[in-house]
């Protein structure tokens, strides 16, 4: 697929073999949401709104296209509504890896790989994704458009480490075989399992239910 | 006023002045990078950093207010020690590619890591390397050296009012550039290459052309608008490598506009360094004895009244005064200066300046616009408008009479007809009122509200409104004329205007002289020129003038004379040669010395002294330089012989329709070319928004 070597969220390598779609407009739902973001600023702060914006048109290239990812052409789209230099949201859009200036799969795998998920196991979950999406690097889309693997920073969820994000949902206490069935399905195209831990905690309670004030004889 | 000590030394310094501005005050240098005079303050070099008492840790101090009894230490061993950790962390990515680097021998980074770099590198690990940006034609990138200071982008967005450059990605991935690769639409682009710390802008058409140790400077005034820009002319053995500008608050901070700058290779094109003669409808080479002698023989029998002068718009004033002379010797006044036809009445000096002058525009509260684009008649000085403008947080008002749009601020646009001047205060009510409540209120009045045939009825309509709103007053003088030459104040000092019973411009080229003088004269439609007039071309480049002459006398371009050149508030300025004008061309006013000796009416003069001596009997303002400021102490307006009609209801034309073409070195220079060919896409694109950071 074009644009998979690319580095996903760094717009400086991605200005050349990007695709841009010809046209971009908000649809009627983005626009309602809009409207209601807009009205958080005060007049002639528009361009504080320029985040919130940018996420609308991800989510819904998302919905539209498959790919949740920010065109350059809608980046322009929000510089012109928000009456701010194209620049400064290109400098905003590039800057935040959430968001994808180049085109992703249809599932955007986003594993942690920092120390604290890296020592509960993410090098299992990477070489799963890997074996089942049949990619080999980082930022690639896999051959049937599915998914793209990138490599993320603490996602914040340290304590139900490691962590797949999957698009937005948070997928805990990974290993390679609960990764596998999660990939499995989505190709499939089966529903996902719920996401949250994978071994049943409750939220980030220890391993096998709570136990401060339960058990005085531990 | 905040005392604080610095090392040894007490200072003073305003209240809101940073550690740094604290520093130099008292005379301790301070290392940095990112920070500007006159830009925003960024504060991410980090270079900067001294120690403060109290503070835990060493301070950048560009970003660091100063504060009462504050004890700041600049050269102690952890200052040396941080600004030795900065400098190792600046030089990781930065390639060391200084025998290759245009930038070698000016280079701040250069220059501080002889203070503060190792003698060798700690770091084994690849370096980054960073795609080349596409900026246009004028601003060469080599963008692996940025260290990402971050001052082109600020200049671009503050200064320059184009917010096209931008930091994109972050941290190891940090690139600067325009993200979407286009020119950048900026006048004044250049500044880009000067503020630049390190090599990564560099000048495109000069690149790996001369080390700065090998130039030869020459402190001159710029000719190519009449902003009288002050200028270094860089020259090594005969040829003009670059131009830069000059420092001087009161014209032009310190930038220069693109044209000024990037003309230079127009120098050394095109030139005609020899006198020319036609013969059998062709120009051949010829001596200047039979150049000479060929206008002298066809003066002879030429009565006066059929003899003419046209200044053109890049004359220094000696050669203006001799020409001027000259022709009184044959008896004629049939002179002008006016190619354009702008109506202008040379009768008081304040009819036709620049009043408020352009450090005036930093207190101005309101700004009226008639027929002129300062942006591309005047890029300096549309710079400090939007410098006021931003001082003002967008608060000026600016009203426009014309068609001038897209000038980096937000104005208001009145309309285009030169109708409205006499009933601003029905047409445009509210903006009336504000200029009329504004303490310095300018109105300022361009070349194309004046080049119309009822241009007189204009300039004296705009007197009237800064008469009504009052921006005539004892210490304010409200009323501007926008020049676009530079020789045009000059000019209308020495009254090179048409004399009692004379004959203008139009009347000179449309038949009404038998011989006409073109001193530099282009910028008009020779074929005008009737087949029986002897035209005499005088001047340095072979343009449209030299292509119709009859004569060609070949002169010096300004960097090749001394020459007193007048900028459009009125400031006498001397520009000095940096280098000897090609072949056999001589400075101008010589030339038309050693004709008149030929012709058997020499002028008094033989050296320059005597020529300016001569011009401060004509003028006594051309005395001295420097500029005289005035209030208004006279409300009568110009033009009082005419009956007062107002100026008709008809729009307003563009006058310089190309910046990068208005003169003869421009269009002969590749790069000015270049920038013409590349602009009109560059103006296709969509509007800017006015960045009011």
């Amino acid at each position: 697929m074009s644009g998979s070597a690319e580095n996903i969220g760094d717009g400086s390598t991605a200005t050349h073999n990007r695709v841009d779609p010809e046209h971009f407009a908000f649809t009627a739902d983005s626009e309602a949401e809009i409207v209601k973001i807009l009205a958080k600023y005060p007049a002639g702060r528009e361009a504080s709104a320029v985040l919130p914006l940018l996420y609308i048109v991800q989510e819904q290239m998302r919905h539209d296209t498959g790919s949740a990812w920010v065109p350059r052409i809608a980046m322009d789209f929000v510089a012109h509504r928000l009456e701010m230099p194209p620049i400064r949201v290109y400098e905003v859009a590039t800057f935040y890896l959430m968001f994808n200036t180049s085109p992703v799969g249809r599932y955007h795998l986003q594993i942690c790989t920092t120390t604290p998920c890296w020592l509960r196991g993410s090098d299992a979950v990477v070489a799963a994704c890997r074996r089942v999406t049949g990619i080999k690097g980082w930022h690639e889309t896999s051959a049937d458009g599915l998914f793209t693997m990138s490599e993320v920073e603490c996602l914040g969820a340290c304590v139900n480490a490691p962590i797949l994000q999957v698009d937005n949902d948070y997928y805990e206490d990974m290993d390679a075989s609960s990764t596998s069935r999660l990939l499995e399905a989505l190709k499939r195209g089966e529903a996902p399992p719920q996401p949250g831990s994978m071994i049943g905690r409750l939220t980030s309670a220890p391993e096998g239910g709570p136990m401060t004030l339960t058990a005085a004889e531990r | 006023m905040v005392k604080l000590r610095i090392d040894d030394t007490d200072v003073e310094v305003e209240a809101g002045s940073s550690v740094l501005q604290a520093c130099e005050k008292a005379g301790r240098e301070i290392p940095h990078f990112c920070y500007h005079e006159r830009l925003s303050v960024a504060g991410n070099c980090r270079m900067c950093l001294v120690e403060i008492e109290k503070a835990p840790k060493p301070i950048a101090s560009c970003a660091y207010p100063v504060a009462e009894g504050m004890v700041v230490r600049t050269d102690t061993q952890v200052v040396r020690q941080a600004r030795r950790g900065v400098m190792e962390f600046l030089l990781i990515n930065h390639p060391l590619d200084c025998p290759i680097c245009d930038q070698g021998g000016q280079c701040d980074l250069q220059d501080q890591s002889y203070a503060y770099g190792m003698d060798h590198s700690r770091y084994a690990e690849n370096k980054r390397a960073v795609k080349d940006k596409y900026l246009g034609p004028l601003v060469k990138t080599v963008m692996t050296r940025c260290i990402q200071c971050t001052r082109c982008i600020r200049f671009a967005t503050e200064i320059a009012g184009v917010p096209e450059l931008g930091a994109t990605a972050r941290g190891e991935n940090m690139e600067v550039g325009t993200y979407v690769e286009h020119a950048l639409t900026s006048e004044l682009s250049g500044n880009m290459i000067d503020i630049c710390p390190v090599g990564a802008l560099t000048n495109k058409p000069g690149a790996f052309v001369a080390r700065p140790w090998e130039l030869k400077h020459t402190e001159s005034v710029d000719a190519l608008d009449a902003v009288g820009t002050p200028i270094r002319v860089d020259v090594r053995g005969l040829e003009v490598l670059q131009i830069l500008p000059g420092v001087n608050d009161e014209i032009n901070d310190e930038w220069l506009g693109d044209k000024s700058r990037f003309s230079v290779d127009g120098l050394k094109r095109r030139r005609l360094d020899r006198p020319w003669v036609r013969q059998d409808g062709k120009l051949r080479p010829a001596s200047w004895q039979e150049a000479f002698n060929a206008i002298a023989a066809r003066l002879g029998g030429v009565p006066a009244a059929r003899i003419g002068a046209v200044a053109g718009d890049l004359c220094d004033g000696e050669s203006m005064m001799a020409l001027k002379d000259l022709m009184a010797a044959f008896g004629s006044s049939n002179l002008d200066c006016r190619q354009d036809g702008a109506k202008l009445d040379a009768s008081r000096r304040d009819f036709y300046l620049f009043n408020s002058t352009i450090a005036g525009l930093d207190v101005a509260d309101a700004i009226l616009l008639v027929g002129t684009n300062p942006r591309r008649e005047a890029p300096i000085l549309n710079a400090r408008i939007r410098k006021r403008w931003l001082a003002t947080s967008g608060r000026l008002p600016i009203g426009i009479i014309g068609s001038a749009t897209d000038l980096t601020y937000k104005a208001e646009n009145l309309g285009a007809n030169a109708g409205l001047l006499a009933s601003l205060g029905e047409r445009a009510p509210d903006f009336f009122s504000r200029m009329q409540d504004a303490e310095r209120p300018m109105v300022v009045v361009g070349q194309s509200a004046l080049a119309r045939d009822d241009g007189n009825s204009v300039l004296a309509d705009a007197w009237d409104l800064a008469k009504t709103i009052g921006a005539l007053q004892d210490e304010w003088h409200g009323f501007n004329v926008l020049h676009t030459a530079a020789s045009r104040v000059c000019a209308l000092d020495l009254g090179f205007m048409p004399g009692p019973g004379a004959i203008d411009f139009d009347a000179m080229v449309d038949g009404g002289v038998d011989l006409l003088w073109l001193l530099g004269a282009d910028e008009f439609d020779t074929r005008r020129i009737g087949p029986h007039t002897f035209v005499v071309y005088q001047g340095h480049h072979g343009d449209k003038g030299a292509a119709r002459a009859d004569v060609v006398l070949p002169g010096a371009a300004y960097t090749e004379k001394d020459g007193t050149y007048v900028n459009m508030e009125g400031r006498v300025q001397h520009g000095y040669r940096a280098l000897f004008a090609p072949g056999e061309a001589r400075e101008d006013w010589r030339i038309i010395r050693a004709f008149s000796s030929v012709a058997g009416r020499p002028l008094p003069y033989d050296d320059i002294d005597g020529v300016r001596a001569r011009m401060a009997a004509v003028n006594p303002v051309l005395g001295r330089t420097g500029l005289q400021r005035f209030g208004c102490s006279d409300l009568s307006g110009p033009c009082p012989q005419l009956g007062r009609e107002h100026a008709t209801d008809s729009q307003i034309g563009e006058l310089v329709a190309d910046y990068y073409l208005t003169n003869p070195i421009s269009r002969a220079s590749p790069t000015m070319a270049e920038c013409s060919r590349i602009a009109p896409a560059a103006l296709a694109q969509p509007a800017l928004p006015i960045a009011a950071e």
